[in-house]
């Protein structure tokens, strides 16, 4: 068991980077409509535990509230996106994001 | 036990991290979400956040997860076949976001490694009461203002995924 | 560290009761079905069945259980595992008794409590979903991939007015902790009658009651909402291609959810390990009374038993019950059995009435039961709330 020292509050918050330059990472590289759109709700989830940890710090009750309305939002947003994917597979038959490319040039 | 606790669970959610990007199959990631908002769920337990830690389960990792799956065993699609990307991008895609985290990694170290010491039961004041009085006192109208947003949502999707009537 | 081992010999005692009460609830279940239907039920292993568990127990265990090749190995065997686990997860915060004093140590009779309790048990429910819709899609089967969509869709639908009915006693109670929650159930009114939140408070909890009771039947897939499941309907639904120790996982995991869900339902609304009227007015008596009159029964039936082989069985249990009658007698282990008692009993009869419904009403069809969620209970849900918020805002000090 260790005793005395707890877990310095920078090793959090390089977590969340980790994490989010994660969720980059699988937002430019990926392929799959859907893994993109995961890729997304992984940097979410970064930017909440952020959050979360500043809240912390600051002994206050907002980093919670910021987190609480991110989650929601992110309900919100995976419901209409998961709707507008089912609609593409639909039309197109494919979930590559490069055959969804009708509007470039 | 504060460190770690740390430690494994930071450990189990980058590496399930790298396995939502890594993996071909769209529901081994989906799994691999999962997996990390679990493990940041036991972390903001280690924060005090307990409402936010069972929130993130019954939401995130309980419901809109769950929504990822259903579209996902659906569509059937099969796994991604890994075709060529550019070499640009294999040469130096990876070295430069090992090189952000590093900066940021850097930053952070240098400017807040003076700051509190996390620990369990350092912080009193995530519970459901104190959510529940800083939603209903300050933070009134944006919450009735998310409201309006998930009606909006749900009927966005019900639109969207419904049968055209021909 | 005297933590740490009290901790431990809480789990085995919790753990090892809870298994037991899981095999013989099976036994319980054919033995009620078999009486409904007018015919006897497993009466060869053991007197009266009662060694029917383990019998099952051995067989489940000793099966081949084999690995189809066309299925995604990962996923089958992750399944019953998240199945089982996040169904036994739950028992872990439930509160079975008050305070008790064992060998010096104080402790509750409860493994833990956390002051978000509910919002536990709601996140390990969500998280069951998995284990089904993971089975359902891994065996590459087009039946058991419908019947896991169907039987996940079913679950987060019912998940809705289960939640909403959840929030108007703790709007009563104030608390999200279980262990707070049977405390303030405590009580009487006019000397006798109890406290608990489906008779008393602001407004008497009976319509959330109802609603909870019938969500909690959507939750584990229970008769009237057991199609995803059903054998006449797709094949066996999820558990088509599981064979031995993974489908009894999910039997034991349907039997878990079956008995957190009744007791869910008795801490919420019939006030826990509160007696059912106080203990100046006898009520440490009644666990006793009620052993020594059903030892009475049995050992009247045993002196002119219907079948020669119950002359011997029925006078032993007989033995049995009035030994358990006189252990309640027993001033050191009378706070420890007695609220126990009140618990099992209240558990023990909604489990009952579960099983009852069983035997006695007919399937839904998927479209009547989502339709029922989301047209009829989810709105009466939100009803019920308002009227308690209202309620509890007009009658607060």
């Amino acid at each position: 068991m260790l005793q005395g020292g707890g877990v310095p509050l920078s090793w959090v918050l390089i977590l969340s980077a980790i994490l989010f330059s994660l969720g980059v990472a699988g937002f430019l590289f990926r392929k799959n409509i859907i893994t993109v759109f995961m890729s997304i709700e992984l940097m979410l989830n970064a930017v909440n535990l952020s959050f979360v940890a500043f809240s912390y710090k600051l002994q206050q009750v907002n980093g919670h509230i910021f987190a609480f309305f991110v989650m929601v939002v992110a309900a919100a947003e995976a419901a209409v996106g998961l709707a507008i994917i089912l609609t593409v597979f639909k039309n197109r038959s494919s979930l590559d994001i490069d055959d969804v490319s009708e509007m470039k040039n | 036990m504060d460190l770690f606790f740390f430690v494994v669970f930071a450990v189990v959610a980058i590496g399930c991290g790298i396995s939502v990007v890594l993996q071909t199959h769209p529901i081994s990631s989906a799994l691999s979400l999962v997996g990390v908002m679990g493990a940041l769920a036991v972390l903001y337990l280690l924060l005090g956040a307990e409402f936010i830690a069972m929130a993130q389960v019954i939401v995130y990792a309980g419901a809109i997860m769950v929504l990822f799956i259903f579209v996902i065993m659906l569509l059937n699609s099969g796994g991604e076949v890994r075709a060529g990307r550019s070499v640009i991008v294999k040469v130096l895609g990876v070295p430069a976001l090992a090189g952000f985290v590093v900066i940021i990694a850097w930053v952070f170290n240098s400017s807040f490694s003076e700051l509190a010491q996390v620990h369990f039961g350092g912080f009193s004041d995530g519970s459901a009461r104190s959510v529940g009085r800083a939603i209903f006192g300050p933070y009134l109208l944006p919450f009735e203002v998310t409201s309006v947003l998930i009606l909006v949502a749900i009927l966005g999707a019900v639109v969207l995924a419904r049968k055209e009537l021909d | 560290m005297e933590f740490y081992v009290i901790s431990l010999v809480k789990i085995a005692v919790v753990f090892a009761g809870f298994m037991t009460t899981l095999a013989y609830l099976q036994w319980v279940e054919r033995k009620v079905i078999a009486h409904v239907q007018v015919r006897v039920g497993p009466n060869r292993v053991g007197p009266h069945g009662l060694l029917q568990p383990m019998a099952d127990i051995i067989k489940l265990v000793t099966k081949e259980g084999f690995l189809p090749s066309h299925v995604h190995k990962v996923f089958y065997l992750l399944a019953p595992f998240i199945a089982v686990s996040m169904a036994l997860i739950s028992i872990s915060i439930i509160p079975f008794g008050s305070e008790i004093k064992v060998f010096g140590y104080t402790t509750w009779m409860q493994l833990t409590d956390l002051n978000v309790g509910i919002l536990f048990v709601l996140a390990i429910s969500s998280l069951g979903v998995y284990g089904i819709a993971l089975a359902g899609w891994s065996s590459n089967n087009k039946y058991s991939l419908l019947g896991g969509l169907r039987s996940s869709a079913q679950m987060i639908s019912y998940e809705l007015p289960l939640s909403l009915a959840i929030t108007a006693p703790l709007l009563i109670a104030g608390t999200l902790s279980l262990r707070e929650i049977v405390q303030s159930q405590g009580g009487y009114n006019f000397g006798f009658l109890p406290r608990w939140s489906v008779f008393t408070g602001p407004f008497p909890q009976i319509f959330s009651f109802l609603i909870f009771v019938i969500a909690g039947f959507a939750e584990t897939n229970r008769v009237p909402f057991d199609l995803p499941e059903a054998e006449n309907e797709l094949v066996a639904g999820f558990h088509t291609e599981y064979s031995s120790m993974e489908f009894a996982s999910f039997f034991m995991a349907e039997y878990a959810n079956m008995i957190t869900m009744t007791c869910m339902t008795t801490i919420l609304f019939l006030g826990g390990w509160q007696p059912l009227f106080p203990a100046s007015l006898g009520s440490n008596y009644v666990p006793p009374l009620l052993l020594f009159f059903f030892g009475a029964l049995l050992l009247f039936n045993g002196l002119n038993p219907r079948r020669k082989k119950d002359r011997l069985s029925l006078p032993v249990f007989a033995v049995v019950f009035f030994l358990l009658g006189l252990l309640f007698l027993v001033p050191a282990v009378k706070p420890i059995l007695v609220p126990f008692f009140w618990f099992a009993a209240k558990v023990g009869f909604l489990l009952f009435t579960f099983i009852w419904i069983r035997g006695t009403l007919p399937r839904f069809r998927y479209d009547q039961l989502m339709g029922f969620a989301w047209k009829f209970l989810f709105p009466a849900a939100l009803i019920n709330l308002l009227i308690t918020g209202l309620l509890v805002a007009l009658t607060a000090k």
